[in-house]
C-alpha cells in the first residue's frame, strides 16, 4: 500500500460556465520515507495540488488517499510549510512555534512545550531571535521559523510549497541542506513543490514535472540515482546529474514550446505611422 | 480695546514661556541642536497659533465695530442725537450695560477662562467647607441609617468637565460592550452579516438627537418608580448608541477580512473554533477594532455636547446652553472657552486611544 496516493484527481474552481479546470487526471504515488519533488511553472496549479494533499481543499473528483484513508481534513500527520511563511505577525518566533506544539501535544506539560519549542528554534539556528516578531526577521529567517513550526509538530510527512522560492541563492542553499538534514535524520516522507529543477535534483529521490494549467497534469517521473549525501559542488560534474537535468529541462522546454505553439495566433496591428515633425 | 491688547501681549508672553518649556524638553531629547527641526517643530506651530489669534482678534474687532455702529445708529433713529452720543460714550467707556453682543476677542475669552477657574476655586473651597461642617452630622446620619447630606450647590465649570467625561466614558463602555461582541459575531457569519446589514446601514446615519428621543421614550418608562438620575442614564445611553456604529462596522469588517494565510494556519494546526477566534481572528483584527474604537470615542465626545444640551444632564453641553440662554456680558466668551476645552479634551482622548492602539496591536504604524 502506498503511503500517499492520488487517483484520477480533478480540481475545478467555480461552477457552470465560469468553471476553470485547474488540475486534471492527477495520479501520484509516494512511498514511505521518499523525498519527491514536483517541478512546474508558476501558475500551473502547484499550490492547488499541495492544498489537496494537505486537506485544505477537496478534489472535485478522484481520491486523495493518505495511508489508505481518504483525506477529508487537515491533519497533524501532514506538516505544511507554506510558500509565504504564514507566520502570525502578532506572535514572537517562540510563540508561533509554541502554538503548533501546543495543538500537536495537547496533553503535555508546559515545561515539555517550552523545551520542544527551544529545541526546534535551535535546530533552525534562531535561538537568539526567539523573542522577536516575524516583522523583525529577514525572509530566510521567517522561512526557517515556518520550517521549525511545521517540524515541531512531529509530522509523519512534510509538505513544502515552494518553501525557498522567495529567498536569495545563498540562504536557499543553506536551508536546502537544513531541510535535507532533518529529513534524513528520521526519514520522514517529504513532498517538495518547486520551480527550480536544480533544487529538485539536489534534494529529491524522484522528480515529477507538472504540466502547466489550466488542466494541469503530471508528466513522466525522473528518478534521481545519485547517492546521498549529495555534494553541491561535485554534483555539477556528475554525469547522472547532467543527464537527468538535461532530460527534465528538455521536457519542460518542450511543454513551453507546445504552449507557445497553441498561442501562435496572428495579431493584426493597426496601420499607423509615427507623425513626422520635420516636415 | 487697549486693555485687550495688553492682555493679548501677556498671553503671547505665556505662549513664549510654553515654547521655551517645549524647547528645553526638545533639547533633552537630542543633545545636538538642530535648527531645521527646531524651526519645523516649535517655531512653525507657534507662528500658526499666533496667526490664528491675530486673525481672530481682527475679526472680533470688526464684528464689534459693526455691532457698535448699529447700536449708535438705532439710538439715533429712535431717540435722537443726544441718545446716540450717550450710547457712543457708553460703548467707549466699556460699561457692561451697553456692550455690543458679538464674537468675543481672544483677550475676553482668556479673561473668562480665568474667571471660570477662579469661580471653580471658590466653589471647591465652599464644597470643602461644607464637607467639614457636615462630616460629624453625616456620620451620625449614616449610623442611624439615613442618607447623608450632600452638597447641592452649583457645579463649577471644571466639575462639569468631569461630569461630561464621566458620561462619555460610560457611553463609550456601553458602545464597547455592545459593538465589539456583536461585531465579532456578525463578522464571523456571512448569514448574520447579511441579516443585520440593513439595520446597521439604516441606524448608522441617524442623528444623535433622534437617538436621544428614542432612549428618552424607553428610559422614562423604565425608571418610572426609581429616583435614580435618569438624565445621566439617558445621556450616556444615547451617547453609546450614537457612537457604537463605527466600532461595530470596523469589528465586523476586521473579523470577516482576516488574511486567508492565517486562516489556513489555523486549519493546518487544527485549532478548535474558539481557539481559532481568540488566537487567530481576534488578534489579526485588533488594529481595525481599535480604529473603530477611536472613531467611537471621538464621535461620543462630539455628540455628547448636543445630547447633554437636550437631556438637561449636567456637563459641558448644558453649560454651553445655559450660558447661551443666560445672555450675560461674558456668556459668549465663556461659550468660546468651553469650545476650546471641548476641543482639547477631545484631542487628548484621541491621543490616549492612539497610544493604547499602538500598545496592543502588532501593527505598529498606526498614525493620526
Amino acid at each position: 500500500m502506498a503511503y500517499l496516493e492520488l487517483k484520477n484527481v480533478n480540481k475545478t474552481y467555480g461552477e457552470g460556465k465560469s468553471a476553470t479546470e485547474v488540475l486534471t487526471d492527477i495520479n501520484l504515488t509516494i512511498e514511505e520515507g521518499e523525498f519527491v519533488a514536483i517541478v512546474g511553472f508558476t501558475g500551473s496549479g502547484k499550490t492547488t495540488l499541495v492544498n489537496l494533499i494537505n486537506g485544505l481543499l477537496k478534489p472535485t473528483s478522484g481520491e486523495v488517499l493518505f495511508k489508505g484513508e481518504p483525506v477529508v481534513d487537515t491533519s497533524h500527520e501532514r506538516g505544511v510549510i507554506f510558500q509565504n511563511y504564514s507566520l502570525l505577525p502578532w506572535l514572537s518566533v517562540g510563540q508561533n512555534v509554541a502554538m503548533a506544539v501546543k495543538v500537536a501535544f495537547p496533553n503535555e506539560k508546559k515545561a515539555f512545550i517550552k523545551e520542544r519549542v527551544a529545541q526546534y528554534v535551535e535546530m533552525v539556528n534562531l535561538s537568539p531571535a526567539i523573542n522577536k516578531r516575524p516583522k523583525e526577521l529577514s525572509g530566510g529567517m521567517r522561512q526557517r521559523v515556518a520550517v521549525a513550526r511545521a517540524l515541531a509538530m512531529n509530522p509523519e510527512m512534510i509538505i513544502m510549497d515552494e518553501p525557498l522560492g522567495a529567498l536569495d541563492a545563498l540562504t536557499r542553499g543553506n536551508l536546502q541542506d537544513e531541510i535535507l538534514k532533518i529529513w534524513s535524520k528520521d526519514k520522514r516522507t517529504a513532498l517538495l513543490i518547486t520551480n527550480d529543477v536544480d533544487e529538485g535534483i539536489y534534494m529529491a529521490d524522484r522528480i515529477i514535472p507538472l504540466r502547466p494549467g489550466p488542466r494541469a497534469t503530471l508528466g513522466p517521473e525522473f528518478k534521481i540515482d545519485i547517492e546521498r549525501p549529495r555534494d553541491k559542488t561535485e554534483l555539477n560534474d556528475n554525469p547522472v546529474y547532467k543527464k537527468t537535468r538535461n532530460a527534465i529541462i528538455e521536457y519542460l522546454m518542450g511543454i513551453g514550446e507546445e504552449r507557445k505553439a497553441i498561442s501562435k495566433k496572428l495579431y493584426e496591428l493597426p496601420d499607423l505611422a509615427p507623425k513626422s515633425f520635420v516636415a | 480695546m487697549k486693555q485687550s491688547v495688553t492682555v493679548n501681549k501677556t498671553q503671547e508672553l505665556k505662549l513664549a514661556g510654553a515654547a521655551k518649556a517645549a524647547l528645553s524638553k526638545f533639547k533633552v531629547k537630542s543633545p545636538k541642536f538642530d535648527l531645521k527641526t527646531f524651526l519645523r517643530k516649535v517655531i512653525v506651530p507657534l507662528a500658526s497659533i499666533l496667526l490664528f489669534i491675530g486673525l481672530w482678534h481682527i475679526g472680533a474687532k470688526a464684528l464689534f465695530n459693526i455691532e457698535a455702529d448699529y447700536k449708535i445708529q438705532k439710538a439715533l433713529t429712535d431717540q435722537g442725537q443726544a441718545a446716540a452720543n450717550a450710547m457712543a460714550a457708553c460703548i467707549a467707556s466699556g460699561d457692561i450695560s451697553c456692550q455690543p453682543n458679538t464674537l468675543p476677542s481672544p483677550a475676553q475669552v482668556w479673561e473668562s477662562f480665568n474667571t471660570l477657574i477662579a469661580d471653580h476655586k471658590v466653589i471647591s473651597a465652599d464644597k470643602l467647607a461644607f464637607k467639614e461642617k457636615t462630616a460629624a452630622l453625616n456620620e451620625k446620619r449614616i449610623s442611624e441609617g439615613k442618607d447623608p447630606i450632600t452638597y447641592t450647590g452649583r457645579p463649577s465649570f471644571v466639575d462639569q468637565n468631569f461630569t461630561s467625561l464621566n458620561t462619555v466614558f460610560a457611553g463609550f463602555l456601553l458602545a464597547f460592550f455592545i459593538a465589539v461582541p456583536i461585531g465579532i459575531i456578525i463578522g464571523l457569519s456571512d448569514t448574520l452579516r447579511n441579516a443585520f446589514n440593513w439595520l446597521i446601514q439604516v441606524f448608522k446615519p441617524v442623528s444623535p438627537v433622534v437617538w436621544l428621543l428614542l432612549v428618552f421614550m424607553i428610559v422614562k418608562t423604565m425608571t418610572k418608580d426609581s429616583n435614580s438620575d435618569s438624565a445621566f442614564i439617558i445621556s450616556f445611553i444615547s451617547v453609546g448608541l450614537c457612537a457604537m456604529w463605527a466600532t461595530l462596522v470596523n469589528t465586523a469588517m476586521g473579523v470577516s477580512s482576516v488574511d486567508k494565510d492565517y486562516i489556513n494556519v489555523a486549519k493546518v494546526l487544527k485549532l478548535g473554533p474558539l481557539q481559532k477566534v481568540f488566537k487567530v481572528i481576534l488578534p489579526s483584527s485588533l488594529p481595525l477594532i481599535f480604529t473603530g474604537l477611536r472613531i467611537t470615542l471621538s464621535v461620543a465626545w462630539m455628540v455628547l455636547i448636543a445630547i447633554e444640551l437636550l437631556a438637561q444632564s449636567p456637563g459641558l453641553g448644558s453649560f454651553v446652553w445655559e450660558e447661551f440662554q443666560n445672555g450675560a456680558n461674558d456668556s459668549n466668551s465663556k461659550i468660546i472657552v468651553a469650545m476650546f476645552i471641548i476641543g482639547i479634551i477631545g484631542f487628548l482622548l484621541d491621543r490616549i486611544m492612539l497610544t493604547i492602539q499602538n500598545m496592543v496591536s502588532f501593527n505598529k504604524n498606526a498614525t493620526a
